[in-house]
């Protein structure tokens, strides 16, 4: 029973930490499609900010990770956007380049500023058991801010002015500019937004994992996968896809290893985008966002 | 020199042309046998992953060679090191062993980091009869002449933290590592070990480099209730299990004794209360209160200022390693190979550094030395337990290079 518990847990935990890696990915490659290489650097951005403003600053984590690391990425966002990102809208291998080239770059000024060396902070607050076993509270506060954050994005999408103008310009940037709507303000705030989310991404899975330059390589592969199987629909979509996608990657790890954790959740990604190569959201939850 | 006409330009190019041939031909023996200085190659990685363990290595090796010199350097030659940087690659080992041999014809190589990387030059240092030093903790097992080890084998190392695990804190353990030859075959050393105590290891899991996500893998632990817990994690991706084992509530809860925690200066990069508690065996900690040490680490940190690191036990073996040779050369009073090996291999090689006593053995061509147990408190490590000159017997039955100098082989444990 104890153990069903803290399986349970981890499974959540996984599917938590997968959603929330793959956030900013969802809006920035699954609404804006733009192939963004260095979502990985985004995320190790929003770690570092963390990092820095709780151990050299003295702010408390909590500021840090929730309010100043999607802040201070978003910006960072807004800054690549323009002397990026902008010229290549459209062009998809084009961004993939440039994007891959700006991940080098982030990581090499990172590591000159830094150094290659591991950084990180504790997590907050302490554990609890389950039965005979020990979790950590952060990973259950995590689970709840993952799901928070999701129904805010859906809610923003769906219910506000501004997640209108944003949808509709995805779809139809040529329709919504003769509206009078300023397609190059609303990539340039979505994209924003985007590299936010993976910022806050980053500066939350600091206290559980390592901070170094090259933390965003682990990321970056297995965020794409999960919202280019979600599909179209790009909020929905990712959710759906971490769900099965972390409960098939924390069993398979918990059972045998990690190797066999990754190569399960390949094997499935395959055969979903074999039997439904629009995604998920192609097929079902198709009016879903 | 300026002369503006064709005429003079001709000349003047000419002029150097031959200049430079000449002093090519002059410069090319020069690199032969007895020259006027001693050539050294070190081969550690100073980028990539691997650089938090190959760029103090280097300084050390460095300092050594500085000392050396000030000292009126080897048989009246200065000491000349070539400081090649593998960059984390196995092709580049293989390449810049190659170009140390044969282009610069050095007399010694030290170098590599992994035992892969050791594996990959041995053999072509061994082919092209050029010596090689390795000063780095590992699994133990190299059976060869050319090659002299001043990094701490298995039982050495292992046995020790293995014999404290199950006397102090019961008979079941659990081992996890990263997933490749030195960890792996560490645990199964820890097997070795556990037989002998009449406990056992109860699961070994291996984990990938990348791996950063230990949350089904400390769920699983807790399950399996050890009675402690042996780790041989490797790298920057796994320091977070120490973060989540610790988030997770399970520092006091099952006891970690690590045979790799604070190699990778773990121990300081973590927060304190991550680490406090974790016991771990070295043969040096930068903490060792002997005199030599003392010394040696205040010379370490005025010659390198901003750049020194904390010294640990991988760190410090660019440093130890170049001391030792330096020994056999002055012993042999001479430069050439076989002198050397014949020198270090004499049972005579014996010196007080700053990780104590150490005498080179003849018959494993590794090296007899101390081993401290410490706990990690507050970030710095306290010692509580020393053994002294231990004596690398691992494979000691079936690799004595006295009766069999011409084996050739990375041995290991039989289960």
């Amino acid at each position: 029973m104890d153990t069903a518990a803290l399986l349970i847990i981890e499974v959540l935990n996984g599917i938590a930490s997968l959603a929330l890696a793959c956030a900013g990915l969802a809006i920035i490659f699954g609404m804006m499609r733009v192939i963004n290489f260095a979502h990985g650097e985004f995320m190790m951005l929003g770690a570092y900010t963390t990092v820095v403003c709780t151990k050299t600053l003295g702010i408390n984590i909590w500021i840090s990770m929730l309010i100043i690391s999607p802040i201070v990425v978003g910006i960072i966002g807004i800054i690549v956007e323009r002397a990026f990102i902008r010229f290549f809208y459209g062009r998809m291998i084009d961004t993939l380049i440039a994007t891959w080239g700006l991940s080098l770059l982030l990581i090499g000024i990172v590591t000159a500023i830094f150094g290659n060396i591991i950084e990180g902070v504790s997590a907050p607050m302490g554990s609890f058991e389950v039965g005979v076993y020990n979790v950590a509270q952060y990973r259950m506060v995590l689970i709840g801010i993952v799901i928070l954050l999701f129904i805010g994005i859906f809610l923003v999408l769906t219910r506000t002015k501004l997640g209108l103008i944003a949808r509709g310009t995805m779809q139809n940037p040529a329709q919504a500019s003769v509206l009078g709507i300023s397609t190059q303000r609303v990539y340039m705030v979505t994209f924003a937004v985007g590299a936010g989310l993976t910022g806050l991404a980053g500066g939350l899975l600091a206290p559980i994992s390592q901070v170094i330059p090259t933390a965003g390589a682990a990321y970056v592969a297995q965020t794409f996968i999960t919202v280019i199987t979600g599909g179209t629909g790009a909020v929905t979509g990712t959710l759906v896809a971490s769900g099965v996608f972390g409960t098939v990657r924390q069993l398979l790890s918990y059972e045998f290893t990690p190797v066999l954790g990754g190569v399960g959740l390949l094997i499935v990604a395959v055969v979903m985008l074999r039997l439904l190569p629009q995604g998920i959201t192609g097929k079902i939850f198709r009016r879903s966002l | 020199m300026f002369d503006s006409t064709r005429r003079g330009f001709l000349k003047g190019t000419a002029g150097t042309a031959a200049t430079l041939v000449a002093a090519g031909l002059a410069a090319s023996p020069k690199a032969y046998a007895d020259d006027d200085e001693i050539v050294v190659a070190s081969i550690f990685d100073q980028s990539g992953g691997l650089d938090i363990y190959g760029t103090p290595m280097t300084q050390t090796c460095e300092l050594a060679v500085e000392e050396i010199n000030a000292a009126g350097g080897l048989l009246g030659k200065k000491i000349r090191l070539i400081k090649y940087d593998p960059q984390s690659n196995m092709e580049l080992y293989a390449q810049y062993a190659q170009e140390a041999a044969l282009k610069e014809r050095v007399d010694l190589v030290h170098g590599a980091i992994t035992s892969a990387s050791r594996e990959v030059i041995r053999p072509i240092l061994r082919r092209f009869q050029t010596l090689l030093w390795y000063s780095v903790i590992y699994e133990g097992g190299v059976c060869d002449i050319n090659n002299f080890v001043s990094g701490v084998t298995a039982v050495q190392w292992v046995k020790p933290m293995a014999d404290y695990g199950f006397k102090t804190h019961g008979k079941r353990c659990y081992y996890i590592g990263a997933d490749y030859n030195a960890p792996q075959i560490i645990g199964k050393w820890t097997e070795v070990f556990a037989k002998e105590q009449g406990s056992e290891v109860i699961t070994k899991d291996f984990f990938p480099l990348d791996v950063a996500e230990f949350g089904p893998a400390i769920a699983k632990i807790q399950e399996a209730k050890p009675d402690w817990l042996s780790t041989c994690l490797v790298g920057a991706a796994h320091t977070g299990f120490y973060r989540q084992w610790y988030a997770a509530g399970m520092l006091n809860e099952i006891p970690i004794v690590s045979v790799t925690f604070g190699v990778g200066n773990e121990h300081v990069q973590l927060s304190a209360e991550e680490g406090n508690g974790i016991v771990s065996a070295q043969p040096y900690f930068q903490e060792l209160q002997l005199p030599a040490n003392v010394e040696f680490v205040k010379r370490y940190q005025e010659r390198f200022g901003d750049d020194a690191q904390y010294l640990n036990s991988v760190g410090v073996g660019g440093y130890l390693g170049t001391m030792l040779w330096s020994l056999g050369v002055k012993a042999a009073g001479s430069i050439e190979r076989e002198a050397v090996i014949a020198a270090l291999r004499s049972g005579d090689i014996a010196w007080d550094g700053p990780a104590g006593h150490m005498v080179v053995d003849p018959v494993t061509n590794h090296v007899i030395q101390d081993m401290h147990m410490a706990e990690c408190q507050n970030q710095t490590w306290n010692i509580f337990e020393s053994y002294s000159q231990l004596y690398p017997s691992d494979v000691i039955d079936r690799c004595d290079l006295t009766k069999n100098p011409d084996m050739n082989a990375h041995l290991e444990p039989i289960l």
